[in-house]
């Protein structure tokens, strides 16, 4: 779609029209077959005409942060649960604050609400923190005591986790502490970038060393062992049960990104418990994460890419990582206070990264859009599922399809009264591209989530006039070129290059539109734009592939060549001259000295 | 329809026309009036804001056998505004009025109490936060504002800076007079009310660029002819391009007319009419700027380079001596009559289409200069 194209067939040979319109014909029998395979009939509709879910979350403080409850916070955090649920933008979720600490999310009826929940309420606080010690998850399976007071770290850094970049000198950050056991592979979980995809695997080789490591507490944390909160982590390291989920879910509360944790993590079914060194680098860091898939082991990842002062904070501390002694070389990617990989580092790293693990298509694609859109500033809790009825009711809808009823069936009579048996084409041609556009809309649905609310009946309901006004276009041109003085079958040729021309700058425009609301918006209008978008393209698709072959078929037919009084194409009728009058056309034609 | 045939091809001919750029500044007249009443419609009653945007109350019931659309009209009634009313799972009803205070709050959920039967103790009122956040109007006015750059340097390649030019302003003004209406009318701007706005966008632009291109078209090698002036040619494209915009327009706006009148006004569907006004109002004004305001413009901006200037002297110069050697000229001197030769059949007319119709122009300038065009049978 560019500007005016020198097409193919400037000089308006007729091609093959035959060949073309069965190619079409096909098209279209793939598309309405589609749908009835799919066993999708109907476009999904918006919550506005046909209800759907309402989840009302209300709003918790993150343990610490005893005023996060306000307005602003609300906000954002409706601002990050819009994009999630609407991520690809057709899904047409409402999401409002009520009251101080409530939030409404509307899912449209046949949404896989179960999902939508699941991505509404997640907190998705994603962190890098570096493993101090690590054990097995399970205390009975008792193991040596890990020591090497994770130093600083509780002590000496009041300042949350990102911080910390090149200082890392006097940063609680360096991992200080040693690596416990833990015969197992961290294969569970790696985070990799380009270089380090290879040196990912087996990390803790330094397994079965035992607790107080070789390097503990470098320089600067000389680790006051007498730390309280130190020696606390140390304790509840021992106690800690990661097969217990509900220890496991205790623990996320309670982590603080710019102290020391515990976590846990699993890995290849086997739970493993960790000391984790402050927080590095946070899901703010993130500018981007993708779901793809892994080239060389073909499972599902994460891509993640940093911001600018995310990736110096990665590059800083993979540096400071990577020279470390096996146990401690490792960070731990946590995701809501879980560990979902921990990788080693033997590289400086920077720019992106990649999380790997029991990934399933579904569940990498959630993950990779939480972590796109953010943290939610806030933790949720699930108040009330219900449903909800259409907001506008079911005779909304159907007032908007009698009228739009009406409306077309005046528009048909107008094409028939003006055009006579050309109209019969274009009612054809609309007819075609309704059907198209219908089945495309359907299979959206389950396909992208696309979702058909009332403003897109509506804006397709003026897509009609876009649409028609290609073959009116185009009619207006073989009329002309019958007035010049030619017969049916070189007009309908002729008038082609110049219609075909309009018709593409003019939906340029549309179609232009269309891209630049839908890439840059969200919500309701991305919606839109998608609409506006697909009617734009079907219209060139149908117009080039349909209404011009047949055009061109018909033209061989006699009740159209012939110029019958109702084929809308009568010479006299048009006022055509006789053929052998000079051309009169554009007025810049400086070579008529006198007009009619 | 011979008849009409027939004005279609003198339309194209030339022989009958309406002198859109030689009357131009009656329209453009016309059009500034208009924009200035929206405007100070905007300023004076400003924009009735839906809860979508503005937030407002919600009030939860218990289970109730009150239909849905009762409880719409109770609320409508006892708030003034448009409500939303959703039957819940639990067989309650929330109903969402947009902008109340405490105050008129309370006095809403007492009404609803009487009207809806329920003790007012049992509806629970709350205020609830726009669910068309801030986020999404600053990125539509981003996305609005980025597009706008793009299409008038798509334009600028395609056609040239001055047509750019013109369907900018062309564009704005159909936008403003579609808000102003908004703002006269009252009704209530919602969601469906921007997107309707934006498919004007769309189309507004895409009805110029079909004009313009036959306008294009037609001034091609211009300057390798004296016949006609540039403004000349702009009109003869607007007329050889009318039935067109004629039938598109009808097209176009017959099935919003029939969601706006009939689904609207006579069925009574609220937010039917929120969409539809904006469509129907867009679309009318997206019509007529194409013809009477963009390609106007254009010729204006284009009778000002040199080279087009120096043309209309070529050509002024040409008629005067032709004039002189005896050959009954009729064109007249001033940029835009066309060549014409009006029969008496084509005075039909069909008062239900939008200005863009024509009818056989005037013999000479200003015979009927202030006549608005009739429309023509179909």
């Amino acid at each position: 779609m560019a500007a005016p194209q020198k097409g193919r067939r400037q000089t308006g040979a007729p091609g093959k029209p035959g060949r073309t319109l069965i190619l079409f014909l096909i098209a279209m029998i793939a598309l309405v077959g589609g749908m009835f395979g799919a066993g999708e009939l109907t476009p999904r509709l918006g919550i506005d005409l046909a209800g759907g879910t309402t989840i009302t979350l209300k709003a918790k403080s993150s343990p610490g942060q005893a005023n996060a409850v306000n307005e602003t916070n609300m906000n954002t955090a409706v601002g990050i649960i819009e994009r999630r649920v609407n991520g690809l933008g057709v899904q047409e979720a409402e999401v409002q604050t009520q009251g101080s600490d409530n939030i409404i999310v509307n899912i449209p009826k046949g949404t896989n609400s179960q999902q939508a929940r699941e991505q509404v309420g997640t907190t998705a606080q994603l962190y890098f923190r570096p493993v101090l010690t690590l054990g097995p998850g399970d205390p009975s399976a008792q193991q040596p005591q890990p020591e090497a007071t994770p130093s600083a770290g509780s002590s000496d850094s009041p300042k949350p986790s990102p911080s910390t970049s090149d200082k890392s000198g006097d940063k609680p950050a360096d991992p200080p502490a040693a690596g416990a056991p833990s015969a197992s592979e961290t294969t569970q979980g790696r985070a990799l970038t380009d270089n380090l995809k290879a040196d990912a695997t087996p990390t803790p080789g330094a397994s079965d060393k035992p607790g107080p490591s070789e390097s503990p507490a470098p320089s600067d944390s000389a680790a006051p062992p007498a730390d309280p909160a130190t020696e606390k982590l140390q304790a509840d390291f021992v106690a800690l049960d990661c097969t217990n989920e509900k220890a496991r879910g205790a623990l996320g509360d309670s982590a603080k990104p710019s102290e020391p944790t515990l976590a846990c993590g699993e890995n290849d079914g086997v739970w493993e418990k960790y000391i984790l060194g402050p927080a590095e680098v946070g899901g703010k860091d993130v500018d981007d994460a993708n779901a793809t898939i892994n080239q060389q082991t073909g499972q599902w990842i994460v891509q993640m890419d940093f911001t600018g002062g995310g990736s110096k904070k990665f590059q800083a501390i993979t540096s400071k990582l990577s020279q470390q002694q096996a146990p401690q070389n490792q960070f731990a990617i946590v995701l809501d206070g879980e560990v979902v990989s921990a990788p080693s580092v033997r590289q400086t790293l920077s720019a992106n990264a990649e999380i790997s693990g029991n990934f399933t298509q579904e569940s990498a694609q959630d993950l990779g859009n939480i972590l796109s859109y953010g943290a939610l500033p806030l933790t949720f809790q699930e108040e009330t599922v219900t449903t909800v009825t259409a907001a506008l009711g079911g005779e909304q809808l159907e007032a908007g399809l009698i009228a739009g009823a009406i409306g077309l069936a005046l528009v048909i009579i107008y094409l028939v009264l003006y055009y006579r048996g050309l109209a019969l084409i274009a009612i054809v041609s609309l007819l075609a591209s309704a059907v198209m556009t219908y089945a495309i809309m359907t299979l959206l649905g389950p396909g992208i989530g696309f979702a058909l609310n009332l403003p897109a009946v509506c804006g397709a309901i003026v897509a009609i006039g876009i649409t028609a006004d290609s073959f009116i276009v185009y009619f207006e041109r073989i009329r002309d070129e019958i007035r010049e003085g030619r017969t049916l079958k070189p007009a309908v040729e002729r008038a082609w290059p110049r219609a075909r021309r309009t018709i593409l700058v003019s939906d340029f425009v549309s179609f232009l539109a269309a891209a630049v609301l839908f890439t840059v918006t969200v919500g309701k209008v991305q919606g839109f734009a998608f609409t506006l978008g697909l009617t734009t393209v079907l219209d060139v698709v149908v117009v080039f592939f349909f209404t011009k072959p047949v055009m061109t078929l018909l033209a061989r037919t006699k009740f159209f060549s012939g110029g019958g009084s109702w084929s809308g194409l009568d010479p006299k009728r048009l006022g055509a001259k006789p053929p052998l009058r000079r051309s009169t056309r554009r007025l810049g034609a400086p070579t008529d000295p006198k007009e009619a | 329809m011979s008849r009409l045939g027939d004005l279609g091809a003198r339309l194209y001919r030339g022989e009958v026309g309406y002198d859109f750029v030689g009357k131009r500044k009656f329209w453009y007249a016309l059009s500034v009036l208009i924009t200035i009443a929206a405007i100070a419609g905007l300023a004076v009653r400003g924009l009735n804001m839906g809860i979508e945007f503005k937030g407002g109350a919600v009030f939860n019931t218990p289970k109730t056998s009150i239909s849905v659309s009762a409880a719409q009209d109770h609320a409508e009634k006892a708030s003034g505004h448009d409500a939303i009313v959703q039957k819940l799972g639990n067989g309650g009803l929330r109903i969402q009025v947009t902008e109340l205070n405490t105050a008129q709050a309370d006095k809403v959920q007492a009404q609803l109490s009487k009207d809806l039967d329920i003790p007012q103790e049992k509806i629970n009122a709350d205020l609830v936060g726009p669910s068309w956040g801030k986020q999404i109007a600053n990125k539509a006015w981003t996305g609005l504002g980025i597009f706008m750059i793009l299409v008038v340097i798509y334009l600028a390649i395609a056609f040239e800076w001055r047509m750019a030019v013109a369907a900018l302003i062309a564009l704005i003004h159909d936008l403003t007079i579609t808000v102003g209406v908004y703002a006269l009318v009252g009704f209530e701007v919602t969601p469906g009310t921007v997107i309707g706005l934006l498919t004007i966008l769309g189309y507004s632009l895409y009805d110029t660029v079909v004009v313009f291109d036959s306008l294009k078209e037609g001034s091609k090698d211009i300057t390798k002819q004296t016949r006609y002036t540039y403004s000349e040619v702009a009109n003869r494209s607007i007329n050889s391009t009318l039935v067109r915009s004629i039938n598109t327009t009808v097209v176009a706006l017959l099935p919003v007319a029939g969601l706006l009148f009939i689904g609207g006004g006579v069925l009574g569907a609220g937010m039917l009419n929120d969409i539809s006004l904006s469509l129907f109002v867009g679309l009318a004004a997206g019509a007529y700027s194409s013809i009477f305001i963009a390609t106007p413009l254009v010729a204006d901006l284009k009778e000002r380079e040199p080279s087009i200037r120096a043309l209309k002297k070529r050509v002024e110069a040409k008629r005067k001596a032709a004039a002189a050697k005896g050959e009954a000229p009729d064109y007249s001197d001033e940029g835009g009559d066309e060549p014409r030769d009006a029969g008496p059949d084509d005075e039909t007319s069909a008062p239900d289409i939008p200005p863009a119709a024509a009818v056989a122009g005037p013999r000479s300038h200003g015979g009927r200069g202030r006549g608005r065009p009739s429309g023509k049978r179909r």
